[in-house]
């Protein structure tokens, strides 16, 4: 039995025939669709997990070089050599869409294209070592750009992956059983109906006939 | 144009400062809500923040989750690393797929 009341009439089997084909015809798309997001995803998250395992790695050197530094020096001496830097960076965003996801695409500009203008001071009164951790880090930057950018593509992925499963799964699971059993109540009730004025009609013409011959009484007098 | 904007801790941070990117420095939690608010609405594509404060800052952070601009990413601080950013990768794997089939084993 339907969840839902429709009314048994031949429209109305049309529309959720309709319904039904546009469900399937919906549903193999968005299978497709997430079949094919999945298959980037994963790709791309293996991709992010590596970047962060670098990253992360990279950063934690970087930071144990800065300590080193800090360790060499006066606190003052280390804030007033970073004060004031020197290079800046830019980024250009374009967005690149994946399947109806619109992931970011970061490309970085320095002002200036000189790499050794990272060392924002003047080196006669700061350590050798603040030199390498500010390289060290220098180091990692494009690394970690990347790992902006696929980490946040991952997670755009990941939400519009859900929301596709969810959308498949509905479609699955309520709307074409749900048009399939309205279909079936629908022609069942007409055939019912059809059946029903058929036999009506046999039973008003043997009335009729009935009417007309007197079949019954004749019989009757026969008998007798 | 956007910049780029690091956010933590001082003693985390300070360095980034160095190679251009705009860094932050915050001490509490509801200066850093605040900050973090005005940075994601300003011109930053990319938002470094490190593991520590991000814990803190957590409903903050998923707000911007579904926008393409900005990405906040979580880099460890200099008090090491908690795991968090990983443990991030994995949400998103068991958001898309269900179960983390990837790195469950690690």
């Amino acid at each position: 039995m339907a969840a839902t009341q429709v009314n048994p009439t031949r429209m109305e089997l049309t529309r959720q025939k309709k319904k039904l084909a546009t469900a399937r015809k919906g549903h193999k798309l968005l299978k497709d669709k997430r079949d094919e997001l999945m298959r980037q995803f994963l790709d791309l998250v293996r991709e992010n997990m590596a970047l962060r395992q670098k990253v992360e790695a990279g950063i934690q050197a970087a930071n144990k070089n800065f300590v080193v530094a800090k360790a060499g020096m006066s606190e003052e001496t280390l804030h007033t050599a970073l004060m004031a830097p020197k290079q800046e960076v830019y980024l250009e965003t374009d967005k690149k869409n994946v399947m109806s996801v619109d992931i970011p695409v970061f490309e970085y500009k320095t002002r200036t294209a000189d790499e050794n203008d990272i060392y924002s001071y003047g080196f006669a009164f700061t350590s050798s070592d603040l030199d390498d951790a500010v390289k060290s880090l220098a180091d990692v930057l494009p690394e970690m750009l990347r790992l902006a950018e696929a980490e946040k593509a991952c997670q755009l992925m990941a939400a519009e992956i859900e929301k596709t499963r969810r959308r498949v799964n509905a479609l699955e699971h309520v709307i074409i059983p749900q048009a399939q059993a309205n279909i079936k109540y629908i022609t069942m009730k007409l055939d019912e109906n059809e059946r029903s004025t058929q036999i009506r009609l046999m039973k008003v013409k043997d009335m009729m006939l009935e009417e007309t011959h007197h079949y019954k009484e004749k019989q009757a007098a026969k008998a007798q | 144009m956007y910049k780029i904007a690091v956010m933590g801790a001082y003693d985390s941070i300070y360095g980034f400062a160095a190679l251009g990117l705009d860094t932050f420095p915050v001490s509490d939690i509801q200066e850093g809500e605040k900050l973090l608010r005005r940075i994601a609405e300003g011109d930053y594509a990319v938002i470094y923040i490190t593991e520590a404060l991000a814990a803190d800052l957590k409903h903050e952070i998923s707000r911007y989750q579904e926008q393409v601009i900005p990405a906040i990413i979580q880099i460890p601080g200099v008090s090491g690393n908690t795991g968090a950013g990983i443990t991030g990768v994995k949400k998103s794997v068991e958001q898309a797929v269900g179960s983390d089939i990837l790195f469950g084993g690690d």
